[in-house]
């Protein structure tokens, strides 16, 4: 409950350091990051190492946090999500690959942590499905003119004069 | 009549999609830990920081690990749940004090009552984070092999137990 509280209130500020980080660049980033109470306790990690820091920040932005569902681990402020970032940070240190890493979450969390899930049977239709949709409906799109490319052109004609029309 | 057809078709698809979406609840991820070996942990006991607990201890018998927080609204509208089934005396139940400070969840406990055998205490989250906890409370059913059989997500009800843990605790104690 509390985290769901925070993930609310703090997303909005979670979305402009990250905007200032692309935008702007890391010295402002850090700058932020001093200001910023809710992300003071990591911020002496932060300066520590600027490489793995960008690192993580890129793996976190690919993981869903699980306690607020529609932000990535590197937008959220849920302690969850902080955490994470904490793991991924040490584990980064140690020399673990991105590979090591989301296989690391995924043994935890499954597959839903990943914003790009594999490719297997439970998660065909989502990653098939736009194309289906698409051939679906440009299939319907060419029946529908074939269909009207073999009616008389007195079909097209209106049955009745539009009365507001101009003559 | 037979152009209202493909119309009416296509919203009653749309309609069946939209109502099992609305019955699915999206705070219920299925855990990939279910059916694996429970992870290892060792970690101080909540009431004494000198006992250490570890998973390995618990091999042999079946045992629910109930993860819970003095700061957790709806611990609390299980913990009368969890109290009334200690004293059934069925198996016996660990907590895991996640992200808490000790002091905290000891006067949790002494206000409330205590229905665990003992409490791992987890003041970072890491053990939390190696059984993918991500919304307390959480309670897991682990069988005498150190293996998940069972992951509750939220807080524990009495139908929950009664339709969910009662029968599998019975049949893994069998």
């Amino acid at each position: 409950m509390p985290d769901a509280l925070i993930c609310g209130l703090r997303s909005s500020r979670s979305i402009r350091l990250i905007r200032s980080i692309r935008s702007i660049g890391l010295s402002c980033w850090l700058a932020a990051l001093c200001l910023a109470p809710a992300s003071a306790s990591e911020a002496p990690s932060a300066a520590a190492n600027s490489e793995i820091e960008s690192r993580m920040m890129a793996l976190s932005a690919e993981l869903r946090c699980l306690v607020c569902q529609n932000q990535t681990i590197a937008d959220s402020h849920a302690g969850l999500a902080e955490d994470l970032r904490q793991q991924i940070r040490e584990m980064l240190a140690k020399g673990m690959t991105e590979r090591q890493i989301l296989d690391y979450m995924t043994e935890r969390y499954g597959d839903f942590v990943l914003y790009r899930p594999p490719f297997k049977a439970s998660t065909a239709l989502l990653w098939v499905g736009p194309a289906l949709l698409m051939a679906g409906a440009l299939g319907s799109l060419l029946v529908v003119l074939r269909r009207r490319q073999r009616m008389a052109a007195s079909a097209f004609d209106p049955d009745t004069p539009d009365e507001d029309a101009p003559r | 009549m037979k152009r209202f057809l493909l119309p009416l078709g296509l919203f009653l698809v749309l309609a069946l999609f939209l109502a099992i979406g609305l019955k699915l609840d999206p705070r219920e991820v299925p855990s990939p830990l279910v059916g694996k070996p429970a992870p290892g942990f060792q970690a101080p006991a909540l009431g004494r920081p000198e006992t250490t607990i570890k998973r390995d201890d618990l091999l042999g018998k079946v045992w629910l690990l109930n993860v819970w927080a003095s700061w957790c609204g709806a611990c609390r509208d299980e913990h009368p749940v969890l109290v009334e089934f200690s004293r059934r005396k069925l198996v016996p139940i660990y907590g895991l004090n996640y992200k808490d400070k000790r002091e905290d969840g000891l006067g949790w406990l002494t206000k409330f009552g205590n229905p665990y055998t003992e409490s791992v205490f987890d003041p970072e989250g890491r053990i939390g984070i190696d059984y993918g906890v991500y919304g307390v409370p959480e309670t897991f059913v682990i069988d005498r092999a150190g293996v998940i059989r069972y992951k509750h997500i939220g807080p524990i009800t009495p139908e929950v137990l009664r339709d969910k843990l009662e029968p599998l605790l019975r049949k893994l104690n069998a």
